[in-house]
């Protein structure tokens, strides 16, 4: 079975971002970037599959600038096979990257589709579960665990107030979790391969997909400041300022 | 304006958000509308007659309603949506799962976790865990909206109930079967709901040693929590994680144990009303954000302050 795995390069999410001063939009010059830790998870779970027999070939995809090329080579020195980048400088929001990513899947034909439940940037969490309403095929969010078996996956979701068990038909789209796995770490002999990987290049347009934006960012700012804390000496000074000063407990 | 907001629940009761979410709905300036789909959810669409600003409750009652997957719970909001402008949900893990689903089946955008409501079109959401806000306008003809529940407080009781409408509810999927849960069983609060948090990070060193602080929390009737260090390292299950891709938390009282305070774990509680820290590191960034701080051996602070409490 052949896995897509949808991949996003992101602001670093170790680096505190900083809105620009004129409120147009985030800081992104000279910021180190990275593959979104989800999408990590997420082609980890397909070189797991892969390893274990139950898939014979990884294809990745990103969407974005000519630099997420970078964070393909990433995946492809992770294990992934083959890469394809979808090159647009638009702002791609969630229903154009599903649209997109529904245009891939018309071409590859994959048994699974994996992508991250989340991008650290956005923070929409929509991407993977808009893909499987295009294509009608069945959603699991959130996963921590993925078994595959025979025409259909069994999965196990994280939920706010513990787990589902779910079975889907394949091919169906999942989205991945933190405790999915522990992504690997690439090796130098690794990346060294990986540059001789396939990375096939296209535009949109080649896809016949729309991705001009549907929302418009009107504006940009920092979140309110907290006012500065106060160092307290002992336990004793923290139940009377919780007591008569916040007056919380 | 005809807005519909879809109602988390358990079939019995409706989940904590819902009062929340309807709250927000009524800001847009229009007749708000509640989906109740379940089984054997009359319980839970009374509930939702009784929240003030719900002009009717729509219920579709199906044994395959019974939990919401997504494949059927879109296609039911999908089959009634044409006639509302904005379709509203909590962009709690039930929020997350179904409308974009519903966002993609319409062609239009979703915008999550909304903070604000500016205008009908126009909401305020966080990005990049909560170190910016963005302010963003949606031209769709239908505007699909998860809203971030701690942002908008709970709508109240109604001085009367709204009517309850069936709505015709449509065939299983078949897409997805339903095998069962593992519900975490809650002898505390929910932590979305709770007014007092107790949450712990790498620095609880062991499982084990979370008794620490659950022994803390049932002295002040609090939800625990943890960060995503916590969860990584095994020490408590994922439900438990407060943060960026965790749950996001507001309750009167956070005190945070043992937690260095990353971006991800700032973004998911620094809008608590009050924030406590004990850590014994005195350059942790949590004492950044925190109201009180104790630079201590957490060993020793949180028995000390459990048997003071």
């Amino acid at each position: 079975m052949k896995v897509l795995v949808a991949i996003k390069r992101v602001v670093d999410p170790n680096v505190k971002v900083r809105v620009k001063a004129d409120g147009t939009g985030i800081e992104t010059a000279n910021v180190k970037m990275a593959m979104n830790p989800f999408c990590e998870i997420a082609v980890e779970q397909a070189i797991r599959m892969k390893e274990a027999g139950s898939v014979t070939e990884i294809v990745v995809v990103s969407i974005g600038l000519p630099q997420c090329q970078e964070t393909l080579r990433t995946a492809l020195a992770m294990g992934a096979d083959r890469a394809i980048l979808v090159e647009t400088d638009v702002e791609v929001q969630p229903l154009a990257v599903a649209k997109v990513l529904k245009a891939i899947v018309a071409k590859e034909a994959p048994g699974l589709v994996i992508v991250g439940k989340q991008a650290v940037d956005d923070d929409c969490s929509q991407a993977g579960q808009m893909l499987a309403g295009l294509l009608a095929w069945p959603q699991a969010a959130c996963i921590s665990k993925i078994a595959l078996a025979g025409d259909h996956a069994d999965v196990t979701r994280e939920l706010d107030g513990g787990l589902e068990h779910l079975t889907v038909r394949l091919p169906a789209v999942v989205t991945t979790d933190l405790r999915l796995n522990e992504p690997r770490y690439v090796t130098l002999p690794n990346i060294m391969k990986a540059k001789k990987k396939p990375l096939e290049v296209m535009k949109p347009d080649a896809l016949g997909v729309d991705v001009a934006p549907r929302l418009a960012a009107l504006k940009f700012e920092e979140p309110p400041k907290r006012g500065a804390g106060v160092k307290l000496a002992d336990v004793a000074e923290l139940v009377d300022k919780l007591r008569n000063e916040a007056k919380v407990i | 304006m005809a807005i519909l907001v879809v109602a988390e629940h358990d079939n019995r009761q409706l989940k904590p958000g819902v009062a929340n979410t309807i709250a927000a709905a009524g800001m847009l300036g229009g007749d708000v509308s509640v989906l109740v789909a379940g089984h054997q959810c009359g319980d839970a669409a009374a509930a939702a007659a009784k929240i003030s600003g719900v002009a009717r409750v729509l219920v579709a009652d199906a044994a395959h309603y019974a939990v919401p997957l997504a494949e059927n719970m879109a296609a039911l909001v999908v089959s009634v949506a044409e006639k509302f402008t904005h379709i509203l949900a909590p962009a709690s893990g039930f929020g997350k799962n179904i409308m974009p689903r519903v966002a993609a089946l319409l062609d239009v955008a979703q915008v999550s976790d909304i903070s604000a409501v500016v205008s009908p079109d126009t909401f305020v959401r966080p990005i990049y865990a909560g170190n910016a806000l963005v302010t963003v306008q949606s031209r769709d003809r239908i505007k699909i909206v998860t809203v971030r529940i701690t942002a908008f407080d709970a709508a109240g009781a109604a001085a009367a109930a709204a009517p309850i409408e069936n709505v015709a509810p449509l065939a299983d999927s078949g897409l997805a079967q339903f095998k069962g849960h593992e519900l975490t069983k809650l002898s505390r609060p929910e932590l979305t709901a709770a007014r007092i948090i107790v949450s712990g990070g790498r620095g609880m060193g062991s499982a084990e040693n979370f008794k620490l602080l659950e022994a803390l929390a049932d002295k002040l009737g609090a939800a625990v929590g943890a960060s995503r260090a916590a969860v990584d390292s095994g020490y408590v299950p994922n439900d438990y994680q407060v943060g960026q891709t965790g749950k996001i938390v507001a309750p009167e009282l956070y005190i945070a144990v043992g937690i260095s305070g990353a971006i991800q774990h700032l973004a998911g509680m620094k809008d608590s009303k009050v924030i406590v820290a004990v850590n014994k590191d005195a350059e942790a960034p949590i004492f950044q954000v925190a109201n009180y701080w104790l630079v201590e051996d957490l060993f020793k602070a949180v028995p000390e302050l459990t048997a003071k409490l």
